[in-house]
């Protein structure tokens, strides 16, 4: 077993302009003074990392050669045609012009850090680690010791993009276990309205990355962000994430988030309610089977009055697999009139499947609306033997209510184009796993 | 078309059914009445082959077939179907989903052209109207939210497009109003061929002034005390369950 807190402080970063080496150096310390998390950790209680120091994924990403065709097959099985999206791909880290198709749009800008100009570097330095605190979350203060280069997006005051982003972060195995970092800074300035997807996916290949990805989204009075985080990885991929939103006055955040298996899948989602008014929508589903782990940490800060969030994440955990929920809600005493609603309800197709969920509530200011649930279910017998005695084959029967179980928050999605894309990948998922649970018994 | 000889069955060790005989011949209509808790829907899950429902004796064939044997879809490929008493809400899932896959077994089973979603939709939306359901019912989920009248419909609704050679309507009549009743029993009477056949399961004799019944049973203690014909439901209704009490020791 190899220190991986060391491992990590080794790896320095290659041809990155100067003016990100502030961060890195404070990213650097930070990750230093911190000691990989134990069971008494609270906040990774039911999550090991022992994966990640056994791995050794000490590799660095290679560039891919983009014009292969299994890369192309691979893109266009991501590619979301309904969606009409502006489509950026990278592949193991590396940006890929031959598989992107970025029409550029007037009102968004997207640029590498290492190619902005003066403006947006100054836009970039305002911004950058503002929404993730890497005192609190080490994987950020990873991030930022790692930090060589990452994507801007920047909409413009009271700029409309109607064109999505799809953004898409594929890896395939290199001959060594290797590490990635992602970073994605979203800068939304006053009144503007756009919607990103983050889209992860690989190869059928066995993976052996370890990415580590941090993403801000900074929204200023009034904007609207839709945004997606997929991870639709295939089995050994490791991921630790975080996705840090700061909401400014009478922003709107809609995020919605979906994680099939892994190894090692563990998401950080952070916002915070900075100005009055501010609303998010944070939904999620989570799907692990086999011997995956799955981990959603949310965490709503409620720091200023007025301000809403409904929150739904779902899970359907097969096999032997592990989900953990935690759901936190921190409404500050300055904080009234908060609405805020958390629901999170978790279906177990085996009996060996495991899931601990927990809703947390602090609340310090007396004038609130908060509710909170979680439930853990079996598959319904009765509603087994309804759909059967229709002459429906009980497997066929398990898949429906295992989909159904998600199909309102697919179903509810604001791009129903996302949702008509992502209904099969996921009743194919089921349909496979029955299989495969046939076939063993 | 179905023959039960002396069947046992227990529900939690309990034992319900008591040693049932009945024969039930094509094109047949038979009720069953008797009070509740009599074994009326235990019955039906027998039949129907719901887990926990455990046949401690007894046979039964249906269209020559050992029933007992099979599983519960297998049953329903067969050609049987259960109206359920209380229908199951399964919130997701659309009743159009549920529908057609259970179309598309039934149809291929029988090695019948698979139809497409058009067709379908078109099929969907005459049957709606047939039991006077809104088609906006096959949008929402499986039973989500519906009235209990609006579940029998379903219910009715189901048994049109799967075409059993035999459905047992649990209850299919009660908690509606007149009118409600009036659409479900035209719906099943346009369900007679000649040679489908019904157990119609109920509590009132209401039913069957739109149904008329070839036989009539009374079961009580989980074994038909009284078997007889249409005017069987009528003596009950003047009568109660009261006078067959003694009868079913
Ligand atoms: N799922 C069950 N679990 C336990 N007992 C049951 C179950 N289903 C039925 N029973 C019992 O079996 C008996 C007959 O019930 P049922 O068949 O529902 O009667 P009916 O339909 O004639 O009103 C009742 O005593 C009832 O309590
Ligand atoms: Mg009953």
């Amino acid at each position: 077993m190899s220190n991986f807190i060391d491992e990590a402080l080794q790896r320095l970063p290659t041809e990155t302009p100067d003016w990100l080496s502030e961060q890195r150096r404070r990213g650097r310390s930070s990750w230093k003074s911190s000691t990989m998390p134990t069971r008494k950790t609270e906040d990774w209680k039911y999550t090991r990392l022992r994966v990640l120091e056994e791995g050794a994924y000490l590799g660095r990403a290679e560039r891919q050669d983009s014009s292969s065709p299994a890369l192309t097959a691979l893109r266009d099985q991501v590619k979301i045609p309904e969606l009409d999206a502006r489509m950026l791909v990278f592949v193991n880290g590396f940006y890929s012009p031959e598989l992107s198709s970025p029409t550029a749009m007037d009102a968004m800008e997207v640029v590498h850090f290492s190619e902005a100009d003066e403006t947006q570097v100054e836009t970039i330095r305002a911004h950058l680690g503002t929404a993730a605190d890497r005192d609190k979350y080490m994987f950020t203060a990873l991030s930022d010791s790692w930090l060589d280069d990452g994507v801007f997006v920047h909409v413009t005051q009271n700029s409309k993009v109607t064109t999505p982003l799809h953004i898409v972060w594929l890896t395939v195995p290199q001959r060594e276990a290797f590490s990635l970092s992602q970073r994605l800074l979203v800068v939304m300035d006053a009144g503007s309205e756009a919607t990103v997807v983050e889209h992860f996916a690989s190869d059928g290949a066995q993976q052996n990355c370890f990415t580590n990805g941090v993403t801000e989204l900074v929204l200023g009075a009034n904007a609207r962000l839709c945004h997606y985080r997929l991870h639709l990885e295939e089995e050994h991929a490791l991921h630790i994430g975080g996705v840090h939103a700061r909401l400014d006055r009478d922003a709107r955040l809609n995020s919605f988030h979906l994680g099939l298996g892994s190894t090692l899948k563990r998401l950080d989602v952070v916002v915070r309610h900075e100005g009055n008014g501010a609303h998010c929508d944070l939904n999620g589903i989570y799907l692990p089977r086999h011997s995956q782990h799955i981990d959603y940490h949310t965490c709503i800060e409620h720091a200023r009055p007025h301000c809403t969030t409904n929150e739904v994440f779902r899970g359907v955990i097969s096999d032997n697999a592990r989900a953990v929920f935690n759901g936190r809600i921190h409404i500050h005493p300055d904080a009234q009139k908060t609405v805020a609603q958390l629901s999170n309800k978790n279906l177990l197709t085996s009996n060996r499947a495991e899931v601990d969920t927990k809703p947390e509530l602090e609340i310090y200011a007396d004038d609130v609306k908060c509710t909170h649930g979680a439930t853990v279910a079996q598959l319904d017998d009765y509603a087994l033997y309804y759909l059967c005695s229709r002459g429906i084959a009980r497997e066929h029967a398990q898949v429906m209510l295992s989909t159904g179980f998600i199909n309102e928050l697919i179903n509810n999605l604001q791009h129903s184009t996302l949702g008509e894309y992502l209904k099969p990948v996921l009743s194919d998922m089921f349909v496979q796993q029955v299989t495969q649970r046939e076939r063993a018994e | 078309m179905l023959s039960i000889k002396n069947l046992h069955a227990t529900v939690e060790g309990e034992e319900i059914l008591r040693g049932i005989n009945l024969e039930i011949g094509p094109g047949e209509v038979h009720a069953i009445m008797g009070p509740n808790g009599s074994g009326k829907s235990t019955l039906g899950h027998v039949l129907t082959g719901r887990e926990g429902y455990e046949v401690t004796a007894g046979e039964v064939t249906f269209m020559g077939q050992d029933l007992l044997a099979l599983a519960p879809e297998e049953r329903a490929l067969a050609g049987l179907l259960l109206a359920f008493q209380y229908p199951v809400e399964i919130p997701g899932v659309s009743n159009m989903e549920f529908l057609k896959t259970a179309v598309d077994g039934i149809r291929k089973y029988r090695k019948l052209e698979a139809l497409d979603s058009v067709s379908f939709m078109k099929l969907a939306r005459e049957v709606c109207k047939r039991v006077d359901l809104d088609q906006n019912f096959l949008k929402r989920g499986v039973n989500e939210g519906f009235s209990g009248g609006e579940k029998k419909r379903n219910e009715l609704m189901q048994m049109m497009l799967l075409e059993p050679h035999l459905a047992i309507l649990d209850e299919t009549d009660s908690g509606l109003d007149i009118d409600a009743l009036q659409v479900v029993a035209a719906g099943i009477n346009s369900m007679r061929d000649g040679k489908r056949s019904f157990v119609m399961i109920t509590h009132y004799q209401r039913l069957l002034n739109f149904i008329e019944p070839d036989h009539v049973h009374v079961l009580g203690g989980g074994r038909i005390v009284r078997s007889g014909d249409k005017s069987l439901a009528l003596e009950l209704e003047d009568k109660g369950y009261g006078w067959l009490e003694s009868e079913a020791v």
